[in-house]
């Protein structure tokens, strides 16, 4: 694996190589392609001008609020199922009425509520990062080593400190990965619903460069949303790795 | 047992129930405005009459197969790309990289580019939901390739099994697991697609309508296609599940 990392270098390596041969040969103007070359100039123009990281801030802070929303929900009703079976058993039919709802329906809801801007997609990411959450964190504090439980019990714990000292840090690692996930989820949906009516953010950048027929602008910005997933992606990995270490190689139930 | 189990079911309903004559309560006494929490009752006229006197079930129609369609694509090509891939060690250490940078972007990033190359077309919605939904399809059929228990591959091998077969015979009911559990993911992404399509590209169906609903305030129209976008998904899920549970019998049975 060690010795052969630049493979993975080849394919992407020759595509851009050809690209790069295919546009300067053509030689016309195109509308909607541009040479590797002229998207890497467009990159450094849209960097130095500002654009690019005010539309990245944009992006990136109402995918972290709504995250930070949907999943604090998320938490507190998975660790309520996980505990109670019996608010579970009886919350099954509506959550599983409301879960189904794509997340890009409640947006002309949060249309209609919040106007543009920040609060609407906010409200949009946050619902769509609550699900996963629950589930997830509900299958962690389900699967706790019963007999912890019981020590709690033994021990007299109030309902707090029982969720606090005990149901927590035994679900964190497994918690953890929910979030990992949950936050690939914010950013799509953050880019989705900037793409589809919001006026801010890397989403709204990147129609803007189309519609003003800038392909290499436009290209820039797809690679740049292509990076921050990416990096956003491994940095979570890394961080989940460095702080749980083997305990958060779980399995990622459902 | 079973008993039990439709026991607790009837309670949820019971629930569910209440959460709705709840919604109809802050409706009716005017606690959230009308204009952004039609009660459930005039979701529902304006549902029955989308469905007898207007087009909804048209809209509906075109969303299904518009999703139907760039998910059939995507399963197809990600099966076939990922039986390539996942078969051969070679092609997984040039291409993995690749996908796994690929992985996390962001499908409806690719719209905008989608139209300055096909324009507002039909061509254009449907090679978006193709291109988003191949990625779990294809990423779930190399992984379970490559996770087939390789003393099969032996045996293949001692039975002089040439490679299609190999692939038939053994590799594709070892993977199908995982290649239909990607196949499920793919759908909700598909329908995803074709909803945000719709809205951007204003092709007629489900998502240009509860965003049109919205953008002129007929609250209920806009809670109606909600309510039919969540039945489209879970009803999806639900085949899909059937499905899956059909085609995974034998695994069962084998245990």
């Amino acid at each position: 694996m060690n010795s052969d990392w630049w493979k993975g270098l080849v394919v992407p390596a020759v595509l851009l190589g050809l690209a790069e041969l295919a546009m300067r040969f053509h030689g016309s103007v195109s509308m909607s392609l541009a040479a590797p070359t002229d998207i890497v100039i467009a990159f450094g123009r849209v960097l130095l001008n500002g654009s690019l990281l005010a539309a990245t801030g944009g992006t990136l802070v109402s995918a972290g609020a709504g995250l930070i929303f949907g999943g604090f929900i998320g938490l507190l009703l998975g660790i309520l199922f996980g505990l109670l079976a019996i608010v579970d058993r009886v919350m099954e039919v509506t959550i599983e009425a409301i879960r189904p709802i794509p997340s890009v329906a409640v947006l002309p809801i949060a249309m209609l509520i919040f106007g543009f801007g920040y609060r609407m997609e906010i409200a949009i990411v946050a619902f769509s990062c609550l699900w996963p959450v629950m589930i997830m964190t509900r299958a962690a504090v389900g699967g706790i080593e019963p007999r912890l439980l019981e020590v709690s019990r033994a021990l007299r714990l109030s309902a707090v400190d029982r969720v606090i000292k005990v149901v927590l840090p035994a679900a964190l690692p497994r918690i953890m990965v929910a979030f990992r996930l949950a936050a690939g989820i914010a950013l799509v949906v953050a880019v989705t619903v900037e793409i589809a009516v919001n006026p801010l953010g890397l989403g709204y950048g990147i129609l803007v460069a189309q519609q003003a027929l800038q392909p290499d602008v436009m290209l820039a910005y797809l690679v740049w949303i292509g990076v921050i997933g990416w990096g956003l992606n491994v940095l979570l990995s890394l961080a989940q790795n460095r702080l749980f270490g083997r305990a958060g190689q779980v399995e990622v139930v459902r | 047992m079973k008993a039990w189990r439709i026991l607790w079911l009837a309670l949820s309903f019971l629930v569910a129930i209440l959460f709705v004559w709840g919604w109809q309560m802050l409706a009716d006494y005017r606690i959230v405005s009308p204009v952004f929490l039609p009660g459930p009752d005039r979701a529902w006229r304006s549902l029955t009459l989308g469905f007898t006197t207007g087009d909804l079930g048209m809209k509906f129609l075109s969303t299904v197969e518009r999703m139907f369609w760039g998910w059939l694509i995507a399963s197809l090509l990600g099966i076939v790309l990922g039986a390539a891939i996942g078969t051969s060690p070679r092609l997984r250490t040039y291409l993995a990289p690749t996908l796994e940078f690929l992985r996390p972007l962001p499908a409806s990033a690719t719209i905008p580019v989608a139209i300055a190359m096909l324009g507002l077309s039909d061509g254009m919605v449907l090679s978006v939901i193709a291109f988003g939904a191949l990625w779990p399809v294809l990423l779930a059929t190399i992984h379970g390739f490559a996770a087939v228990e390789p003393r099969l591959y032996e045996v293949g091998r001692a039975l002089r099994l040439s490679r299609p077969a190999v692939i038939f015979k053994i590799a594709l009911p070892s993977a199908s697991p995982d290649i239909l559990a990607g196949m499920r993911l793919g759908l909700t992404v598909a329908l995803i697609l074709s909803v945000v399509c719709e809205m951007i590209a204003g092709r007629d169906g489900l998502g240009n309508w509860i965003l049109l609903s919205a953008r002129s305030f007929r609250a209920p129209d806009l809670y109606a296609g909600v309510i039919l976008l969540g039945v489209l998904g879970y009803g999806t899920s639900v085949i899909l599940a059937a499905v899956e549970g059909r085609l995974l019998s034998w695994r069962k049975r084998a245990r």
